[in-house]
């Protein structure tokens, strides 16, 4: 019989918001470490660039310090706090730390591994990336 | 005594009835056999506050358009048969009601990362067999039968440790919404990697180091992100999510 897989693919990330906040972390992780994989290319490529002498060197550090140079560095400053606070509540999660203990469950069945330290860290490091950002934006676009 | 019986003309009157409204039912339709992509059929059916999502799907099947193929049987939770996509969210159907998802438009869809046989019914076959893969029963070996008591005593607190997974009912709602799933079709999924816990965890069982040897592959337990919607759908309250980070914590060593 013929079948349709019915898989929901990489469009079974989007629209997060359906599963809670948990799934919307999830997203943002998987958005940072991409967004931080491209900036590590970039920086790679930006880097050797001294390998072409020191003029192509400035000609390349020019680049980061225009408007639109700072505004990446600024979401790279952003990416990195959330993808670093964030991992660390998924680590210890993935080491069974903080998810809870099993037990009877009862109506209304919450879960317990989806707790509110869960949310509260998951908002935290948000916040903490937010900070960041705004910090970011004040040491290089201030003066 | 019969005089204050009421009869059933006397009655009649008084009794409150649930005021009826009407919602649109949407339902989406695939026959593999025929159609080359799923369509989607609307239905204008009438409601009460008490209607499931199930009940109205049998309305429609019953008095508009018998060709449906829809899978249900106990009605009431238990039995894992009726999950579907409900307004795009994994649900099982006898267990949603209407007046619940403050919505005048439902529309039904069958459960992602599931074949489709046809219309809403899925086809479970990869599902069971991650299921067996890591083999859902008490390993040991002598058996309680042989011994003098017949039975294996366990205080409460060792039953608390796997009860909640033994709840599971197989609905594989944990398996649609996990977004693992999504993208590795060869992925063991939430539910089978908590039902290895539900074993592990059990202190009648000596299969641990087999079943940890099975889920510690590339398209097990690690493929595991810790999003969380396996829980946040699961209608019994099984949290396959603890029960994936318990069963890792056994691996990377922070449980014995």
């Amino acid at each position: 019989m013929e079948r349709q897989s019915n898989r929901e693919g990489i469009k079974g990330w989007l629209n997060p918001g359906r599963y809670g906040l948990e799934r919307i972390a999830y997203w943002l992780m998987r958005l940072t470490g991409l967004g931080l994989l491209l900036y590590f290319i970039a920086h790679v490529f930006e880097t050797s660039s001294i390998v072409n002498g020191k003029e192509a060197w400035q000609k390349m550090l020019e680049l980061t310090q225009t408007t639109e140079g700072h505004i990446i560095l600024t979401i790279v400053i952003g990416m990195c706090v959330f993808h670093t606070a964030n991992g660390i509540r998924v680590m210890l999660g993935h080491g069974g730390v903080g998810v809870g203990k099993p037990g009877r469950p009862d109506y209304p069945y919450k879960p317990a591994s989806l707790n509110s330290r869960h949310k509260l860290c998951i908002l935290a490091s948000i916040g903490l990336a937010a900070l960041a950002m705004m910090y970011g934006l004040a040491v290089l676009f201030g003066d | 005594m019969a005089a204050i019986t009421p009869k059933l003309s006397d009655e009649l009157p008084s009794t409150i009835v649930s005021p009826t409204s009407s919602v649109t039912l949407r339902i989406s339709k695939f026959n593999p056999k025929t159609d080359s992509s799923s369509s989607i059929e609307e239905f204008k059916v009438p409601v009460q506050k008490w209607t499931t999502v199930l009940d109205v799907i049998l309305s429609v099947k019953q008095h508009l358009d018998p060709s449906i193929a829809v899978r249900y049987s106990c009605r009431q939770a238990s039995c894992g048969s009726c999950g579907m996509k409900i307004n795009g969210k994994p649900a099982l159907a006898c267990y949603t009601k209407i007046s619940e998802l403050n919505s005048s438009v439902i529309t039904v869809e069958p459960m992602n990362n599931f074949p489709i046989l046809r219309d809403l019914a899925v086809d479970f076959t990869q599902f069971f067999s991650t299921h067996k893969k890591v083999r859902p029963y008490i390993i040991r070996d002598d058996s309680e039968i042989s011994e003098e008591t017949k039975e294996l005593l366990q205080t409460p607190k060792e039953v608390e440790e796997y009860l909640q997974f033994s709840y599971c009912i197989k609905c594989g709602l944990c398996n649609s919404a996990c977004p693992t799933m999504a993208t590795d079709s060869s992925f063991i999924g939430p539910q089978a990697l908590a039902q290895a816990y539900r074993y592990v965890a059990d202190n009648r069982d000596a299969g641990k180091k087999d079943r940890l040897k099975i889920i510690d592959d590339s398209h097990g337990i690690w493929r595991c992100h810790f999003a969380g919607s396996c829980s946040q759908v699961c209608p019994k309250g099984v949290d396959p999510a603890m029960g994936i980070q318990l069963l890792r914590g056994y691996l990377l060593g922070f449980r014995k």
